[in-house]
């Protein structure tokens, strides 16, 4: 083959004195990156074709390989970063459009790192949650503007009648992953361990797999563009149902899964024909305004007799806040805002990268934005895009939020090494692809019991935290922005966070 | 007695199982001594078989009336009665592949350096069989033999 | 009159296999065996390995020492049985006594072919049978300083003799009748294999002729002549024709039988109270349906255990026997059971592969979906799969290649049976 000017990413380093030619790693990459050389018995690596997800390095038995990132290096061009010099160089190659996965690769700000939480000392005492209750249990719904209450009886009983409720153990879910983007026993570690941990995870816009029903309760299921799967047993079988508008990863596009991912259990799943591209069209052909929305979230109540909440799914894009108070005023009773670093299976690299803002800012304004029209109790809010850790859920609660989705954080706990190829299908975790040989690598009760580690452990820092604040319930630390401070944003991003600067 | 079952819905055909194997009945115990210095007499008592992207380790059963024991004319394979144990003791064993000839699972490895047969011994000296221990992917447990289910 | 419960005449496989069955049962009945050799129970096969130097002679020992009184048996070494009174019960001994019996195996085995030959009664012919017959011959070996020797037969125990000769440094020449080694378990190609291998390790073959007299030298072997007149110079002579079921006993107390001990599934005999198990029995054999003597040992140890448990009352059933053989030449692994050659139009499907560099070679036979037998040389490892799908007698058809894979395994079977096997539960339903 002739040479190409695109040079390999990574190095596969691989210790002569501790490999044993045992062939696992030829085995395991479906990236074909190793091969056995029985004549010389050893193994070589055709670096090029490595994506870095260091699936050899862990199962290498020996520790013999070392997977490094080694990006060429050209003469620093100051405007020209070797990557995009790269970029051109497969684009001239292809002619086609880079292709991208998982969330935002740019070295972008992460304004989480900038904000800091409060503690309390001496005057507001903190809460040890080792001796005193700490309840994470969040509601997700519309909320009544008051409550009325029933006098007559011996006890006082309610007389509102509450709008649907979703109960969760802690304000944390699974974001919406289809069966498709992603393997069927990474759909179900998630849906296991969603019930086990008492929380929600999202079926994404693929349908319900059959083996997937009994998740119902357990489960949002998504009505997107594309309605693949969408009938009336499906928005029965789940404990709420999403419209999804559109996704954070990539604002305005629709979905595209490859026919490559659609085999036989997707297709009867999605009902497309095997093999054929599941494309969801960008904007909902029945949407062009929040009165089609309001149609679409009316009927999707009727659907289910008014006793599910409806959530609507929107990227965080430039004016975010006046959607989000259009969506709540169409009916929606949970709003989910994603962010730009949110992922996704396959994405246009240069939407990927350019399009949509950050949660963080979304979030605030949303949430100011419903607040000073009165109409924040009509909805819940929840965040997401790029969560990586308890604190950054905290301060999303603090900024906002009733609860946050996670995606990425949650891939990665069942193995994912943010190779970010999922959209070739050949996800050597046995996550994001539907290929036989590789989805048997992630045995879902491995991967449910990872899933609910990581977020009783989410659970337990959570409460730490809020019980450093004197806070014991989460109710009291959504919109609480008093216990933020940032350090090192400017004023006008002070302003639209709500929050004030360290030390003030 | 409990065995090995494997769960074929998880094997992966990484083949860690046999390297652990190996590794745990050389002498040396060490994977990279063994691979090293003991290769020729390295056999692995366990086989991942494979159809398709369909897998499974397979390892001695230890059957009822288990056939190599009937069939050892050295009286290298012996089973206990009482417990359905069979025992290889490669000291007897001449390696004339009768048991090979006979086991229905081909379970029976052939150690061509030691030139005797080798079975899976449940790894009897260590808290838990290597192979089951270093499954990756949960593939490996162990079951009652009478309630192992097919792979 | 030294009575027993169970008696047992014979000492080798199928008499340890129903003593342990027996005592599976009945751990109490008293329990007797006469033995015409006078060693403790070794490992018939084991012979050709100590004639070759492979192993101690401690190594022969088939069950530790302390096996008969562990099994609380009564062991009569050296103690040839001479005449059954089926109508008495009784066995008369060559030690002058009646042994009483309420439950007699005849378990005597087979009995080497001696081929009317002249010269046969020279010092320096040998038959290669028993333990007795390897030290004979090593001590013959040796005292003579025998340089050569003249194997008489190609088949099983003829090539295993050939083996110790060769691996004691003898020059060793084979003489076959047939057109080639190895005619009864192995077919053309796998014959070739093995006549090649032989070749490599030194041993000269001469198929399609054979000894017309043994010549000697002040009463010693000094050589032969073969039928086309060419004569080999030797010091010893091996005869390795055959082995015949050794019926004697049977025969004259008018028990029933062929070519061997007739019996049931049961391995009942003819006559009440009356089993044999081993290579003097002939039982039914699961491809033909026929019974036919199959002297070998998997096969002894099997019948033994049924006729055990049914001497004890308890309710074991052979399923029937299968021909099968594992040998190797000059390093050379060949197995093979059930037919290995058959006439080409006899309706049985035929795939084969022969990777003449690896001598590597593999045969399967089908008759109507059923895998009846197969040959493998080099690459054994799937043998017993192979076996184990002969005798559970499932349809394999449409496994069609993937029956001569290496990578043959159980995940290409039948589900069920499969679930079996998985389970420990065996290739026979």
């Amino acid at each position: 083959m002739a040479p190409r000017l695109v040079q390999p990413e990574f190095s596969v380093q691989r210790d002569g004195e501790r490999c044993i030619a045992c062939g696992v790693c030829v085995r395991q990459c479906a990236n074909q990156v190793h091969s056995y050389h029985p004549e010389y018995e050893e193994v070589r690596a055709a670096a090029e074709r490595c994506v870095g997800c260091h699936r050899c390095a862990w199962l290498c038995p020996t520790g013999a390989l070392s997977i490094i990132h080694t990006p060429p290096t050209y003469r620093h061009g100051g405007h020209w970063s070797s990557e995009a010099i790269s970029n051109v160089y497969k684009q001239a190659d292809s002619g086609g459009v880079l292709l991208g996965a998982m969330g935002n690769s740019q070295p972008v700000p992460v304004y989480w790192d900038h904000l800091l939480l409060n503690a309390s000392q001496v005057t507001n005492p903190s809460i040890d949650p080792l001796r005193e209750p700490m309840e994470l249990k969040t509601f997700l719904g519309r909320k009544p503007d008051q409550v009325e209450l029933e006098m007559s009886g011996p006890e006082p009983s309610l007389a509102t009648t509450l709008a649907p409720q979703l109960e969760l153990s802690m304000p944390i879910m699974f974001s919406a992953m289809s069966y498709g983007a992603i393997s069927y026993p990474a759909c179900k570690s998630l849906a296991m361990a969603a019930r086990e941990l008492g929380t929600l995870a999202n079926s994404g816009e693929g349908g319900l797999h059959p083996d997937f029903w009994d998740f119902g309760p357990s489960m949002i299921v998504q009505v997107a563009s594309g309605r693949f799967g969408v009938t009336p047993d499906y928005l029965g079988a789940a404990a709420a149902v999403e419209i999804k508008i559109g996704q954070g990863a990539k604002p305005g596009i629709g979905g595209h899964l490859p026919g490559e991912k659609v085999d036989d259990s997707v297709s009867r799943t999605r009902m497309i024909p095997v093999g054929s591209d599941a494309l969801s069209p960008a904007p909902h052909h029945d949407i062009y305004s929040i009165e089609d929305l309001r149609q679409l979230i009316y009927s999707l109540k009727e659907a289910v007799r008014y006793r599910k909440p409806i959530s609507v799914k929107i990227a965080a894009v430039h004016n975010v806040a006046a959607i989000a108070s259009g969506i709540v005023r169409a009916g929606a009773d949970i709003v989910a805002i994603d962010g730009y670093k949110g992922g996704t299976g396959a994405a246009p690299a240069m939407i990927r990268d350019n399009v949509g803002i950050p949660i963080e800012f979304a979030l605030a304004a949303v949430d100011d934005r419903l607040r000073s029209e009165g109409i924040r109790n009509l909805a819940s809010v929840v965040a997401c895009g790029g969560f990586r850790c308890s604190a950054d859920v905290v301060k999303a609660l603090a900024l906002g939020a009733d609860a946050v989705y996670i995606g990425t954080a949650a891939l990665i706990a069942l193995g994912c090494h943010m190779c970010q190829q999922c959209f070739t299908g050949k996800c050597n975790w046995g996550i994001a692809t539907q290929d036989p040989y590789l989805t048997r690598r992630l045995n879902p009760e491995i991967g449910a019991q990872r899933l609910y580690n990581l977020l009783s452990g989410w659970a337990h820092e959570i409460k730490e935290m809020m019980g450093g604040m004197g806070i014991n319930a989460v109710e009291s630390l959504r919109g609480n922005r008093h216990h933020l401070r940032a350090w090192g944003l400017s004023d006008r991003e002070l302003k639209i966070l709500g929050i004030s600067a360290v030390g003030e | 007695m409990k065995i090995i079952q494997a769960i074929a819905q998880y094997c992966m055909n990484c083949r860690l199982c046999e390297i652990n194997c190996m590794v745990a009945h050389s002498s040396s115990r060490d994977i990279i001594t063994a691979f090293r210095a003991e290769r020729e007499r390295l056999t692995s008592r366990v086989t991942v078989e494979q159809s398709g992207p369909r897998t499974f380790p397979v390892q001695c059963r230890f059957c009822q009336d288990a056939p190599c024991a009937v069939a050892c004319m050295t009286g290298a394979i012996t089973q206990d009665p009482a417990t359905g144990w069979v025992a290889h003791d490669p000291d007897k064993c001449v390696g004339c592949w009768m048991c090979v000839m006979v086991c229905p699972n081909g379970a029976m490895a052939r150690d061509v350096g030691g030139h005797v047969t080798s079975k899976c011994d449940l790894c009897a000296a260590l808290d838990q069989p290597a192979c089951v221990a270093g499954c990756p992917n949960g593939a490996l447990v162990l079951a009652e033999r009478d309630e192992v289910e097919n792979a | 009159m030294p009575d027993s419960k169970y008696l047992v005449i014979g000492n080798s496989a199928a008499a340890v296999g129903a003593v342990e069955a027996i005592r599976a049962i009945d751990p109490e009945g008293s329990l007797t065996i006469l033995s015409r050799e006078s060693e403790p129970v070794y490992s018939r096969p084991l012979i050709s390995y100590l004639l070759g130097g492979k192993v101690e002679p401690a190594a022969l020992a088939y069950r530790p020492a302390g096996f008969y009184r562990a099994m609380g048996v009564e062991a009569k070494l050296g103690v040839s049985a001479t005449a059954i009174d089926p109508a008495a019960r009784t066995v008369a001994a060559y030690d002058g006594q009646a042994y009483g019996y309420d439950r007699l195996l005849i378990a005597t085995g087979g009995r080497p072919i001696v081929p009317p030959l002249e010269g046969s009664e020279l010092a320096g012919v040998f038959s290669f049978t028993t333990l007795a017959d390897a030290r004979a011959i090593e001590t013959f070996i040796t005292e003579q300083g025998v340089g050569s020797a003249v194997v008489i037969g190609g088949g099983l125990i003829g090539l295993k003799s050939v083996e110790a000769l060769a691996a004691r440094g003898l020059k060793v020449s084979v003489v076959e009748l047939a057109e080639r080694v190895l005619s009864i378990t192995l077919d053309q190609a796998a014959s070739a294999l093995a006549a090649e291998a032989l070749a490599e390790s030194g041993v000269e073959l001469i198929t399609g002729n054979t000894v017309e007299r043994i010549h000697g030298r002040a009463g010693v072997v000094s050589g032969v002549t073969l039928a086309d007149g060419r004569r080999l110079d030797c010091g010893l002579v091996i005869l390795a024709i055959g082995v015949a079921p050794d019926t004697s006993l049977a025969e004259t107390a008018g028990i029933a039988t062929d070519r061997g001990i007739l019996v049931d599934s049961t391995m009942a005999t003819s006559a009440p109270g009356i089993y044999a198990a081993g290579d003097v029995a002939q039982a039914s054999e699961i491809i033909s349906g026929q019974k036919r003597s199959i002297p070998i040992w998997p096969l002894a140890v099997a019948q033994g255990r049924v006729a055990g448990a049914a001497m004890a009352g308890g309710d074991a059933r052979y399923p029937g026997g299968l021909a099968m053989n594992s040998v190797e030449i000059g390093g050379l692994a060949f197995i093979s059971a059930g037919l290995t050659t058959v006439p080409e139009d006899d309706g049985l499907v035929q795939l084969s592969r022969l990777e003449p560099e690896t001598k590597t070679y593999r045969k399967v036979m089908l008759q109507d979906g059923k895998l009846v037998g197969y040959v493998l040389v080099g690459a054994v490892e799937r043998a017993g799969i192979l076996t184990g799908l002969i005798q559970s007698g499932i349809q394999v058809a449409e496994l069609g290649e993937t029956l001569l894979s290496d990578e043959l395994g159980l995940i290409h079977l039948d589900p069920d049976y499969r679930a079996r096997l998985l389970a420990g539960k065996g290739a026979v339903a």
